[in-house]
């Protein structure tokens, strides 16, 4: 029967493991120029193309933009990750290490969290040096950005589940399941200005929860209490992680 | 010591079709067990379910002491595996791609450091150690598996294919290492389709046809099964005697014509080939050479899988 010390040398082997598997994506996958540029690009350019031609003061925006940024490059490289590995055969020697499953998802969202919370302080630094928006309570912030990466990376490892060696397929999933959420969650509108519609939908988006703990941090009202922010963000992390563990165990399952 | 493997009634189902049927089987320290079979016979099927790529349908596997399905990853710490499909990261140096299977395995650096400047050192990549992966042709690539493989000091090492599609000199260089892993006590599990490298490198071997295992022995008592698959291969200076004129010979042959000459497949080649040069002799034909060929690996392989019949049509590796 094993000992509670077997147990936590069994967890910290695993936490290594998890550990070498985000340096691996990190070396391999995120510092490429093409994903550093595609990162910084992306949000900065769908900003501007809601922004432009609107009366609304542009430091309102740096919360919605800092939460975009975060969401976009948290989960910009994760669903590439596992298709990638199939593609060039590196998926099974991975799989046959002494890594665990949970340990092979946790270091692909470690990587995906470092990307994300790197690549969202710029746009944080630049709204706060060159707008007027200033941050009320670092708490809230810091929170929103570190629950935030967590969960988008975790969304990110849920959508590279699927049992197939070609990028294109998921990449194509990927924006047809992140595109409409920005939609929905409050980051170009504060979520009781949105319509109806929209607004009803919002509870269902994990961008919503991280967008309202931004905005409190930047001196605006929340929407949610912000334990609610919190616990869903949390919540949606654990259901991603969850499921992608499953469809993972699934595809091994039958042998793909 | 304990095997360092051990299945028991291992079974793998795809659905309807059944790739590995109960098959079990031991391998000890210091062995190089092989692992034969036609294509579609369920050989990397068994080895994915060896290295915990695949979970079996029914069975047990047991690794250095850990039960696969139960300890996954304690089982896996004492195993390295080079898949037959697989492949360096092509945008990881050579270096970086030995740090990487020994930080995964939890090899502290100054240990895989030491090992991993004496393992490109044997398989000459020492001087290419900052080349990306990419830059590797296929042979090279083989060899930086094999050092990501043995830079953890496994207990057991996986091979499926080792050789297969390299040129002389990798095939060789892999050859001969595997040869010498037994010595430090290291067990090799190998899959091939190589006759003459089970051969060479086996200590036992397992043939596998339809998802069951057919026999299981050292490479010479298999042989030794198919005595009567022994050869004699006559050849004549100028032209010789043809198949027709050997009725008669008193003990039973199988005839085949080959490049001046004859091949005989007999269960007696003395008697046969001293009957051959009697009437070639007695017809003035003179004998150019006689050679007396044991069974082969091959002769075995194919009569046991030929007399259990060929994999099943659309059956999965």
């Amino acid at each position: 029967m094993s000992t509670c010390a077997e147990h936590g040398s069994r967890w910290r082997r695993q936490v290594r493991v998890a550990l070498v598997v985000a340096k691996k994506d990190v070396l391999i996958y995120y510092l490429k120029p093409p994903v550093i540029v595609f990162g910084i690009v992306l949000p900065v350019f769908l900003f501007l193309a809601f922004a432009v031609g609107r009366s609304v003061p542009i430091g309102q925006m740096v919360p919605g933009m800092v939460a975009m940024a975060l969401f976009f490059t948290a989960s910009a490289v994760g669903p590439l990750v596992t298709p990638w590995e199939r593609q060039f055969k590196t998926y099974e020697r991975l799989v046959t290490s002494p890594a665990s499953t949970e340990a092979l998802l946790g270091g692909d969202v470690l990587a995906g969290m470092a990307f994300g919370v790197v690549l969202s302080a710029m746009p944080l630094l630049l709204g706060v040096g060159a707008t007027a928006a200033n941050i009320a309570a670092f708490g809230p912030v810091a929170c929103g950005v570190v629950l935030g990466a967590l969960t988008f990376a975790s969304l990110g490892v849920l959508l590279a589940s699927p049992a197939t060696d070609a990028p294109s397929q998921i990449l194509m999933l990927s924006n047809l399941t992140r595109l409409p959420l920005i939609f929905i969650s409050g980051v170009f509108v504060p979520i009781p200005q949105m319509p109806v519609l929209t607004r009803c939908l919002a509870p269902l988006s994990p961008l919503s929860y991280c967008v309202d703990l931004i905005r409190v941090g930047f001196g605006e009202p929340h929407y949610f209490p912000l334990w609610v922010d919190a616990a869903a963000l949390l919540g949606f992390a654990f259901a991603f992680l969850t499921a992608a563990r499953y469809w993972h165990l699934r595809s091994r399952q039958r042998g793909r | 010591m304990a095997n360092l493997v051990e299945t028991r009634e291992l079974t793998r189902r795809f659905g309807d079709v059944t790739a590995v049927d109960h098959v079990s089987f031991t391998v000890g320290p210091g062995e190089v067990f092989g692992l034969l079979g036609p294509n579609g016979a369920g050989k990397t099927t068994t080895v994915r379910m060896l290295t915990g790529y695949l979970p079996p349908t029914g069975g047990t596997v047991v690794v250095a002491g850990h039960d696969l399905s139960r300890e996954p990853t304690e089982a896996r710490q004492h195993a390295a595996v080079v898949p037959e499909e697989a492949n360096v990261y092509v945008d990881l140096t050579i270096w970086q791609n030995l740090m990487l299977m020994a930080e995964l395995h939890g090899v502290p650096r100054q240990v895989w450091a030491e090992r991993g400047r004496k393992l490109l050192a044997t398989f000459d990549l020492a001087d290419r150690t900052g080349a990306k992966g990419r830059h590797l042709s296929k042979g090279l690539r083989q060899r930086l598996m094999l050092c990501m493989a043995l830079v953890t000091e496994p207990s057991i090492l996986f091979l499926d294919e080792p050789t297969s599609g390299l040129d002389v000199q990798s095939a060789r260089l892999i050859r001969d290492l595997v040869a010498g892993l037994p010595k430090r006590g290291m067990a090799v599990f190998l899959t091939t389709h190589n006759m003459d490298e089970a051969t060479q490198l086996c200590d036992r071997v397992a043939i596998l046809n339809r998802g069951k295992l057919v026999a299981i022995d050292t490479p010479a008592a298999l042989r030794a099964r198919v005595a009567s698959r022994a050869a004699v291969e006559i050849t004549f200076a100028g032209p010789g005697l043809v198949a027709d004129e050997l009725s008669g010979l008193g003990v039973e042959a199988e005839i085949q014509p080959i490049p001046a000459g004859l091949r005989l497949t007999t269960s007696d080649p003395g008697r046969v080939a001293q009957e051959v040069c009697g009437r070639a002799t007695a017809k003035g034909i003179r004998v150019a050479s006689v050679n007396t060929l044991a069974p082969t690996l091959e002769d075995v392989f194919v009569q046991l899988t030929e007399s259990a019949g060929g994999p099943p049509e659309g059956e999965r590796p």
